[in-house]
């Protein structure tokens, strides 16, 4: 028995040891983005407030899951997530309260923020098509709905229908054309497909160099990321070009990077400050040149490589909250179509 | 009956023999197990939810898909692993060849491995745009389409890397039941005419069988839990399965329903272990021992064993390991730092930690369910023991809800009653990943425990109590110590299984907590698989040494030797 409660002591001075101890200045954020998007922004806004910023990342839904399950006692006090489903689903499940703040109005536009002021847009991509410069001609690629169309198959590269970015672009299809169009359009999407969907969007555009297919569809922002990386990739990425498709009529797919505040939230005070530092002219133009997304604040440049390919272009100016409604059904459309 | 010792319930005799009383034993083991049964009751409690029309929607369209391919998997993954580890197992106990010492503890190195990070590295080597294949165009002069070239990211691809990384279970229990093996009995199947193929079949092979189901199961409940890897290559399988119903049609009692499939799964190949095993007495019939005769294989022989073994090792690490090395180099600089090095004691103490607490429980209820069993503390031992199977955010999810609502009923009542709110005690600490780790991992220590267990005659129990020994002290004197080494093995699995788990301690770690394994993972999927290589490597260089430790307790720990 002694030996057992010698094992235990330890175990539970561990326990207590690691518990948090909350400081006095301090902001406590759940992010869906990944740790290296967004430390070096949390460390300006350390630097210039004084407050401290605790991180923790993981999956979207997984961290919604968890701030559920801890309920009123959760520590987090922000929600930094990708993808406006994401956004949606956290004002669905009652964890986000209101923010009635003219700066953030000012600089976020209508269709970018809750109409109930629960979240915020922070950066803009959209899902565009990366095709083969060589075998692809811009002249023949004009909308989403025309992928469809039988002259490309075995010619198109996306990735997995699991992927949130695709349920986004799949429930706009579904808003705009409603929910059979959407499933025709997926099926024939599908019998065009090169290869089943393997690997994320950076594979399929690697896809497209190698010869597999020539047209991929991807979040804008890999691009710029796969032109500054390693060799390899930069090699690969600039065999293909971007286009935006439905420019003549409602405008490409656009997607966001937003924000909360938890309802609850310990530090409101200091979370509101992080959400107006983020839509901050710094901010926002480190959102520009270094991640290669567009600025939801107007009067901001974007990173050059970005402006290659066509800035600005029209977006589709459906509330974005919109796509978190329709995820389900996206969900279920890609099962009946086949799309794994 | 007679007694040895004065009998105080004299009184109560006739009512001894209308009921039993349960022993500490058993009821110590029934609550233990209980509670670690908790986060899987939880996930199964949402079965008794009303299904709604998502689980039809799955039927129409996908649950084929997933039956279907976690079926082909395992048998893939049952047949790879388990030839591999069998073969090599009996090659390294039996016979001497080139390098055999080497081997002997090389064989171990994949278990070091996480499979996801395996699979990123095979896929970033030998996928179409990876370097292999851009060589063997720009050598050839051929475009794609024009040669052919094993397709990484597919079914086959799953079950080559999954036995890749599993095999090391079956190697290493087959091979210490192996070493454990009497001699004698070989040598009396020899003297009545087998040769050493027949030998091996039908008398070493049905000897060592518990251990190497337990292997086998072992490697076919981590491949049913594995998400990294299936989720990679696209795969649908019941856990992409369980992930997307639950997070993409948000949909918790479908996923639930999944979830309780799967884990019918497991319970069916629980099933067939125990009763394999039915009436069948493995322990040691004789207390003499020779030493293993080591036989000498002739030249050819012998660097085909050699070859045998090495091919594995290379595989399954060398290979992937060399990959790693070369990036983690072109990226050294950049990534290691103080952040690094935090990284790897949080990695470490985590790991350490959890495989301590892991053995107390395994203790209890094996110790408890050789003795003093009913069926209803063998059932829920089975049960708590499925935590294996349940792939790790499914149970971090069976975690999170029970404490979450102990966490806040606390508060609650203390609000009530103090007006003091305690906040969250359990939930966004250390504890509760600790938690997950031992539901998880518990399986992992009870097996190694029962199969050491199983090993001691209960005649030397008998003779312990002649001498007047109690059952903590039987314990303590005779069973721990000649249980050192599989109590060690259990430590050292559970560590490195720790060590590489992924997808609980992603949902479960408290802020600023990182692990080695959510650094490598969160930048391998993001195709940054040079920056992962650091951390990756880190993991693999750290379970080394342990995995070295353990194939050296085996070595050592053959009953009879000095």
């Amino acid at each position: 028995m002694n030996d057992w409660i010698k094992l235990l002591v330890p175990a539970l001075a561990l326990t207590l040891l690691s518990a948090p101890v909350l400081a006095a200045e301090e902001v406590n954020v759940y992010s869906a983005r990944k740790e290296a998007l967004i430390k070096p922004l949390l460390e300006r806004f350390t630097q210039q407030t004084g407050i401290k910023v605790n991180l923790l990342t993981g999956k979207a839904k997984t961290l919604l899951k968890r701030l559920q399950s801890e309920g009123r006692n959760t520590p987090a006090d922000m929600l930094l997530t990708t993808d406006a489903g994401n956004l949606h689903a956290a004002t669905a499940a009652g964890l986000l309260q209101p923010v009635d703040s003219a700066l953030l109005k000012a600089a976020v536009p209508r269709n970018l923020r809750d109409p109930n002021d629960r979240w915020y847009a922070l950066s803009i991509r959209s899902r565009v098509m990366a095709y083969s410069k060589k075998r692809v001609k811009a002249s023949e690629l004009s909308t989403y709905e025309d992928l469809a169309d039988p002259k490309w198959k075995g010619r198109l590269c996306i990735r997995s229908s699991s992927n949130i970015y695709n349920q986004s672009l799949l429930a706009s299809l579904i808003r705009h054309n409603g929910a059979e169009q959407a499933e025709e359009w997926a099926k024939g999407v599908v019998a065009n497909m090169a290869r089943p969907p393997k690997g994320n969007d950076r594979a399929q555009v690697m896809a497209v160099a190698v010869g597999i297919c020539d047209i991929a569809i991807i979040n804008t922002y890999y691009m710029g990321v796969m032109l500054e990386k390693d060799e390899r990739q930069k090699k690969a990425a600039s065999q293909v070009s971007i286009f935006f498709p439905n420019q003549g009529g409602r405008g490409a797919h656009i997607n966001i990077s937003g924000a909360g505040i938890i309802k609850g939230a310990k530090h409101r005070e200091n979370a509101i400050r992080l959400l107006e530092f983020l839509v901050s002219d710094e901010a926002q133009l480190w959102y520009a040149k270094v991640n290669h997304e567009y600025p939801v604040k107007a009067g901001i440049p974007v990173s050059d490589i970005v402006m290659a390919w066509g800035y600005p272009f029209k977006q589709d100016g459906l509330n974005v909250g919109e796509l978190g409604r329709y995820n389900a059904d996206a969900v279920k459309v890609f099962d009946r179509a086949g799309w794994k | 009956m007679q007694q040895l010792t004065t009998d105080h319930s004299a009184p109560l005799a006739p009512l001894r023999f209308a009921f039993r009383r349960p022993s500490g034993w058993t009821l110590s083991a029934a609550f233990v197990a209980l509670i670690i049964a908790t986060p899987i009751l939880t996930v199964l409690g949402f079965l008794f939810y009303p299904s709604g029309d998502t689980w039809q929607h799955l039927v129409d369209t996908v649950l084929a898909d997933y039956v279907t391919n976690s079926l082909l998997l395992m048998l893939g993954v049952a047949v790879g692993a388990g030839s591999i580890g069998i073969c090599t197992a009996w090659l390294t106990s039996m016979y001497s060849f080139p390098g055999r010492p080497l081997f002997v503890w090389a064989l171990l190195l994949p278990l070091a491995m996480p499979a996801y990070i395996i699979a990123f590295t095979y896929t970033g080597m030998f996928e179409v745009a990876g370097p292999v294949q851009e060589w063997i165009r720009e050598h050839f002069n051929l475009r794609y389409g024009e040669y052919w070239f094993p397709e990484i990211r597919s079914l086959g691809g799953a079950i080559s890397m999954l036995s890749l990384v599993l095999y090391p279970y079956v190697y290493l229990l087959a091979r210490s039941a192996f070493l454990d093996q009497s001699v004698c009995a070989l040598e009396a199947s020899r003297t009545l005419g087998c040769g050493p193929w027949r030998s091996f079949f039908f008398v070493a092979l049905p000897l060592a069988r518990p251990a190497i189901v337990t292997g086998l199961s072992l490697a076919l409940m981590e491949t049913l839990a594995d998400y990294g890897t299936v989720q990679y290559f696209g795969i649908s399988t019941f856990t992409t399965g369980i992930f997307r119903t639950w997070f993409g049609l948000d949909d918790s009692v479908a996923a639930a329903q999944l979830s309780g499939l799967l884990m019918t799964f497991v319970f069916v190949l629980i099933l067939l272990e125990r009763w394999s095993r039915r009436q069948a007495r493995f322990h040691h019939a004789t207390n003499r021992y020779q030493t293993l005769p080591n036989i000498k294989l002739p030249p050819l022989m012998g660097w085909m064993a050699a070859l045998a073994c090495l091919l594995p090792l290379f595989f399954g690490f060398l290979l992937p390991v060399g990959q790693l090395a070369q990036w983690a180099v072109m990226t050294f600089t950049e990534m290691v730092n103080e952040d690094f090095y935090e990284l790897m004691m949080n990695s470490f103490l985590l790991a350490g930690a959890a495989a301590v607490l892991t053995l107390i429980p395994a203790l209890i209820l094996g110790y408890g369910n050789r003795n003093h069993a009913t069926p209803l503390s063998r059932f829920l031992v089975r049960l708590s023991a499925m935590g294996y199977a349940i792939p790790g955010t499914v149970i971090a999810i069976g975690v999170l809800i029970p404490f979450g609502a102990l966490d806040n009923s606390v508060d609650g009542w203390m609000l009530e009653h103090f007006s003091i709110s305690t906040g969250l005690i359990f939930s966004g600490t250390v504890f509760i990943l600790l938690f997950a780790y031992m539901v998880r991992f518990f399986t992992v220590s009870l097996n190694t425990i029962e199969s050491g267990l199983a090993k001691i005659r209960p005649s030397l129990d008998e003779s312990a109590k002649t001498m007047g020994y109690g059952g903590l002290e039987i314990l303590r004197h005779v069973h721990l110590p000649i249980m050192k080494g599989s109590l060690l093995t259990a430590l050292i699995i559970v560590f490195v299984d720790v060590l590489k788990e992924l997808p609980a301690t992603l949902v479960l770690r408290p802020f600023n907590f990182n692990t080695l394994a959510v650094r490598a993972f969160e930048l391998a999927s993001d195709e940054r698989l040079a920056d992962s290589s650091t951390a990756a490597i880190a993991i693999v260089c750290v379970s080394i040494i342990p995995v070295i430790l353990l194939s050296r307790t085996i070595a050592h720990s053959r009953a009879g030797q000095s």
